[in-house]
C-alpha cells in the first residue's frame, strides 16, 4: 500500500523533506508507521508526537492504501 | 465616530458593538503575539484588556513586539503596553498585570475576564492556561511558533477540546523564538488570527476554531486545517484534581561539576540538579555567600552573554576567583 506522509515543525528538519509519498509492501499498522519513520529519521521524543490521518488526529483507524498521514509535534514559540 | 467602520458590517452593527464593549479579554504574555492582538482587541473596543508579562522589553524584542520602542528598553512590557493601547483607545479599560501567570495566581486573575488569550512561549504556561481556563470555564485561544510555522485554535470552547486533547504529552524540547530564530511577521500573523478568534467568538460569527487545529507555514503559503478530537479523560482529570503542573526539566550532563544557574526564576528550562546553585542575577549581590569562593564553579544563562558579566564583576568587585563562563549558555550543558 501507499501513504502520504506530511511532517511538521522539527520533524520536517529531522526528516529533511514537509512531505513524501511511501509505498509499502505490506499492510502496517499506524503506529508501526510512527515507529519505523522514528527510527529511519531518528526524531525525537515520540511520546510527544500527534498523527493525524486524513486530517483526523485520531489514531484510533486503521491505515489504507493512499491515506495521508501527519506527523505533528507540540511547540510552544511566541 | 470611532467604531463606524466595523458597525458597518451586518456582522457587527450597534449590538455586535455592544458585545464588544461588554467583554473582558486576557492576554497572557505581551510579546510577539500579544502585542498585534492587544493593538487590534483596543481598537476594536474591547471593553476591558488586561495585559500580563513579567517582563521587560530588550532590544531584540522590538523587530517582532511592535508596540514598544527603543525608548522602552528596560521598561515593563504590561505597563508600557497600557500606556500605548490608551493612547489608542482611551475608552476601553486597560489593567496592567506584571505577574508572571503561576498556580497560585491563575484561578483568580482568570475569573476576572471573559477569554484568555494565549501569548506564551512555553509549554509549562500553555498547560496552565488551559487547567485554569478548564476549571474557570473559559474559551482561551491558543497560537504557537516554530521558525517559519504556526499553530492556531481555540479550547475549551463550549465544552469542545481541550490543549490536553491535542498534546496529552508534551516534549522537553522547548525551543523558543529566541533559541531558534523568527521573523517577526510570523507571531503578527498568528496573534492576529488570534484577535480575529476573539472577536468571532464575541460577535458570535463564523466558524471558530474550535475543534480544529490550523498550521501554516508563512514561507510556502501552505496550510493544514486538522480536527482534534476530544478526550474526555483528560478534561476530567483537571475538573477532579485541579491544575496539574507540568514541569520540563533538564538535567546537567556533568554531575561532577559544580554550576550557578544566574538566570531568572520563570526562565526556560528549568534545571534540577544537585551541583546547581540557582542565584537569580537581579538577586545576586543579597545572596553571594552562598557561592562558594575555593571551588571551581560554571557561570551559565541562556546564551552565555549575561553570565560573562556575572563572572567578571564577581572577580573583579567580590574577589570570586574560581569562577567561568559558559561561553555557549544553558544548551551546551544539559542533556
Amino acid at each position: 500500500m501507499k501513504v502520504n506522509l506530511k511532517y511538521f515543525g522539527m520533524i520536517a528538519e529531522s526528516v529533511g523533506k514537509t512531505e513524501e509519498v511511501l509505498e509499502l509492501g505490506e499492510n502496517i499498522s499506524l503506529e508501526e508507521l510512527k515507529a519505523r519513520q522514528v527510527q529511519k529519521h531518528n526524531i525525537a521524543d515520540p511520546e510527544s508526537i500527534q498523527l493525524a490521518v486524513n486530517q483526523d488526529l485520531n489514531t484510533e483507524v486503521e491505515l489504507k492504501d493512499d491515506d495521508e498521514v501527519a506527523f505533528l509535534p507540540p511547540f510552544a514559540g511566541g | 465616530m470611532r467604531y463606524d467602520r466595523q458597525i458597518k458590517l451586518s456582522e457587527v452593527g450597534n449590538s455586535g458593538q455592544e458585545k464588544l464593549q461588554d467583554t473582558s479579554v486576557l492576554i497572557v504574555g505581551v510579546g510577539g503575539l500579544g502585542c498585534p492582538a492587544a493593538q487590534y482587541l483596543a481598537g476594536a473596543g474591547i471593553g476591558k484588556i488586561g495585559l500580563m508579562d513579567h517582563d521587560r522589553v530588550s532590544l531584540s524584542n522590538l523587530h517582532r513586539q511592535i508596540l514598544f520602542c527603543e525608548g522602552d528598553i528596560g521598561k515593563s512590557k504590561a505597563q508600557v503596553a497600557k500606556e500605548k493601547l490608551e493612547q489608542l483607545n482611551s475608552e476601553i479599560r486597560l489593567v496592567a498585570i506584571e505577574e508572571a501567570l503561576t498556580i497560585e495566581n491563575a484561578e483568580r486573575i482568570f475569573s476576572e475576564y471573559d477569554i484568555i488569550l494565549d501569548g506564551t512561549d512555553n509549554f509549562e504556561t500553555k498547560y496552565l492556561i488551559n487547567d485554569a481556563s478548564i476549571l474557570n470555564e473559559k474559551p482561551w485561544v491558543y497560537a504557537s511558533i516554530y521558525k517559519n510555522e504556526g499553530q492556531l485554535s481555540v479550547f475549551n470552547y463550549q465544552n469542545g477540546p481541550t490543549y490536553r486533547c491535542l498534546f496529552p504529552k508534551t516534549t522537553r524540547q522547548n525551543i523558543s523564538c529566541e533559541a531558534t530564530g523568527v521573523l517577526g511577521v510570523t507571531p503578527g500573523i498568528l496573534g492576529m488570527l488570534q484577535a480575529t478568534e476573539v472577536l468571532k467568538i464575541i460577535l458570535g460569527v463564523g466558524k471558530i476554531f474550535s475543534g480544529k487545529l490550523k498550521i501554516m507555514n508563512i514561507l510556502s503559503g501552505s496550510e493544514q486545517i486538522l480536527n482534534i478530537q476530544k478526550k474526555p479523560t483528560e478534561i476530567e482529570k483537571i475538573r477532579e484534581n485541579g491544575i496539574i503542573p507540568v514541569k520540563i526539566e533538564c538535567r546537567i550532563k556533568d554531575a561532577e561539576q559544580k554550576y550557578l544557574d544566574i538566570r531568572e526564576i520563570f526562565e526556560q528550562p528549568k534545571i534540577n540538579s544537585e551541583n546547581v546553585i540557582q542565584i537569580p542575577m537581579s538577586v545576586l549581590d543579597e545572596r553571594l555567600w552562598e557561592i562558594p569562593k575555593e571551588e571551581e564553579i560554571l557561570v551559565f544563562c541562556q546564551s552565555g552573554k549575561r553570565s560573562k558579566k556575572v563572572v567578571e564583576l564577581l572577580r573583579n568587585e567580590y574577589g570570586f576567583e574560581h569562577l567561568k563562563n559558559v561561553e555557549g549558555g544553558i544548551e551546551t550543558i544539559i542533556v
